[in-house]
């Protein structure tokens, strides 16, 4: 039995490998774009922590703490960094795969499964947004913004917020009919980014949006790396983590069904 | 060494329904190794969905489907890692070169990477496009991409080469350029599985065929068996200036006789013979005189419009 799983697995990570293959001899050419990624997500940082922070100063945290208003948003930022990288990578990367580019048909005739491209799709977003997450988290510790050795954990913890995301982005991929589509789901981004704790402290929203922001993964992501940044860890990170682990799998599960259904007619 | 009777495919009462619409409507077939096997039909005979479901990218809705002696619903993986597929647009990745595809795709058979490369530099060198390997795919023309698609079904060295008609939409000369590179394959014991509507390209590759009209197959045979069953030896094409359809049809009534059997079609009518000199012989003493005589050879196209009533390609004559 065992045996039997064992070599499941390991034709799971060959096959999801070779797709991950597949990803980096197309993007090598394209390394520009994964550049271009990274540098956004500093600009962020320079304009609010730096620009706004400066104005801010050090603000009180609900449970008494002050901390630099640099130091508050910073986290917020990386964990939106390693969001949008995913994010990117498995919505309109892989619909453009998917449906335009119809890269999935020839692969379809391999030995390959839905399971393996989704998970290959999963493990490419993962590296790509492995390497926006390196790169900030390195100018953060050059500007002094990582305090303790908890926050070295930051970086694992976004590694929870891709996954989640990965697998979000990758039903999407399969739901979404056309581009119009990106823009909504760019919308409602763009709203977890504004209101998921990002800027401000939950607890300073009105009462009845609180459970709305509950509900954004963004927000899990983001208490997870700045509870670690600072220093801070609680038992409320293992809510987060599972809350972030379950919309991976599920993400993964539907993706690799819908992919199926559409290829398999 | 493989047994040379060894089936590769066996389906019996193969059927698959997409809703309302029947595809395929239980087919039976054997293809054994080493020979070529077709499956000749008009555009929508249900052909290509065969094609996927033996390709195991698609569920049979009913019926028994075996591959290698495997079950296409369990192990389907298995079972593609020993086919070679050319799909009928060709879904080449766009985003790599034509060395890259065969590499990467090789790589989806689990094949190591310096294999990977040995063996694309090898199947470039089959396909004759070696010069091209750094190109873009879309660079490539249409008959290119073919022999690009058909290099990279080859790649895991498969039991069997499927194929959905492999020239349609290439010019005469890419066609012959494609045609050629697959007899190398027969040549080399390779099994291949083609569907075509094309009668000259199942008359020539294939061992073996079957005929299929609206989800069913209506006859099987060697080419040669096929017209030797279904038609006469010889076809004496007539035709009488302009005259179209409803005159032809009547004219057709007058030739009674002249043959074993006479097909009114819209622009000409087809005499079937045994002897064109008997029947040319019999016109003239009726003093029918078309403006043209045309004798042939009777082709799998005119077992096809036997069987049928009408004619492989419609749209493209």
């Amino acid at each position: 039995m065992s045996v039997i799983a064992y070599g499941a697995a390991r034709a799971t990570l060959r096959s999801s490998g070779a797709l991950l293959n597949r990803n980096w001899v197309a993007m090598r050419r394209a390394w520009i774009l994964v550049v271009s990624g990274a540098v956004e997500s500093l600009l962020f940082l320079f304009a609010f922590g730096f620009g706004v922070g400066a104005l801010v100063g050090d603000i009180t945290l609900p449970d008494g703490t002050t901390v630099s208003y640099t130091a508050f948003v910073a986290p917020a930022i990386l964990a939106n960094a390693a969001m949008m990288g995913v994010l990117n990578e498995t919505s309109i990367n892989v619909f453009a795969k998917f449906k335009w580019m119809k890269v999935y048909d020839g692969i379809l005739n391999t030995p390959l499964r839905p399971w393996d491209v989704a998970l290959g799709e999963v493990w490419w977003a993962l590296i790509r947004g492995g390497t926006y997450i390196g790169a900030f988290v390195v100018v953060m510790g050059l500007f002094g913004l990582l305090d303790s050795w908890w926050s070295l954990l930051a970086v694992p913890a976004c590694v929870f917020i891709s996954l989640a995301f990965a697998g979000i982005g990758l039903t999407l991929a399969t739901l979404f009919r056309d581009w119009p589509d990106f823009d909504w789901m760019m919308a409602v981004v763009f709203a977890m980014f504004l209101f998921g704790g990002t800027f401000t402290p939950v607890e300073a929203y009105p009462a009845f949006a609180q459970p709305i922001v509950y509900v954004m993964p963004l927000y899990h992501g983001i208490e997870l790396v700045r509870g670690l940044s600072l220093g801070q860890p609680g038992p409320m990170m293992l809510v987060n983590i599972a809350y972030l682990l379950a919309l991976s799998v599920g993400g993964m599960w539907i993706a690799q069904r819908r992919l199926g259904k559409a290829l398999y007619k | 060494m493989p047994d040379d009777n060894e089936m590769l495919v066996r389906a019996s009462d193969l059927r698959k329904s997409y809703g309302d619409h029947e595809a395929v409507r239980g087919v039976d077939f054997e293809i054994r190794r080493g020979e070529a096997f077709g499956f000749l039909g008009a555009n929508g005979a249900g052909k290509s969905t065969t094609m996927r479901m033996i390709g195991c990218v698609s569920q049979p809705t009913a019926g028994t489907l075996e591959v290698f002696g495997r079950d296409p619903l369990t192990e389907g993986a298995a079972i593609r890692a020993r086919l070679g597929v050319v799909p009928q647009d060709n879904t080449l990745d766009g985003m790599l070169t034509v060395f890259e595809n065969l590499v990467v795709y090789a790589r989806y058979f689990g094949i190591k990477k310096r294999d990977a490369r040995v063996k694309a530099a090898e199947l470039l060198d089959f396909v004759q496009l070696t010069a091209r390997a750094k190109d873009q795919v879309n660079e490539l023309s249409g008959g290119m991409q073919r022999r690009l698609a058909i290099a990279r079904s080859l790649i895991n060295d498969p039991d069997l080469v499927i194929l959905d008609e492999p020239t349609t939409g290439l010019d005469p000369q890419a066609r012959h350029l494609v045609w050629e590179r697959l007899f190398q394959l027969k040549h080399r014991g390779v099994s291949i599985l083609l569907t075509t509507h094309y009668m000259d390209e199942a008359e020539q590759l294939c061992d073996r065929l079957v005929v299929m009209d609206e989800g069913r197959i209506i006859a099987a045979g060697s080419p040669r068996e096929l017209i030797d069953t279904h038609v006469t030896k010889e076809v004496v094409e007539l035709r009488f200036g302009a005259a179209h359809t409803a005159e032809l049809a009547e004219l057709a009534l007058t030739l009674t006789g002249v043959g074993a059997q006479i097909e009114p079609l819209p622009d000409k009518i087809l005499v079937y013979t045994d002897d064109a000199d008997d029947t040319g012989a019999a016109l003239e003493a009726r003093e029918i005189t078309p403006t043209s005589t045309l004798a042939r050879r009777a082709t799998l196209e005119d077992v096809f419009l036997r069987l049928t009533g009408r004619a492989l390609v419609e749209d493209e004559a």
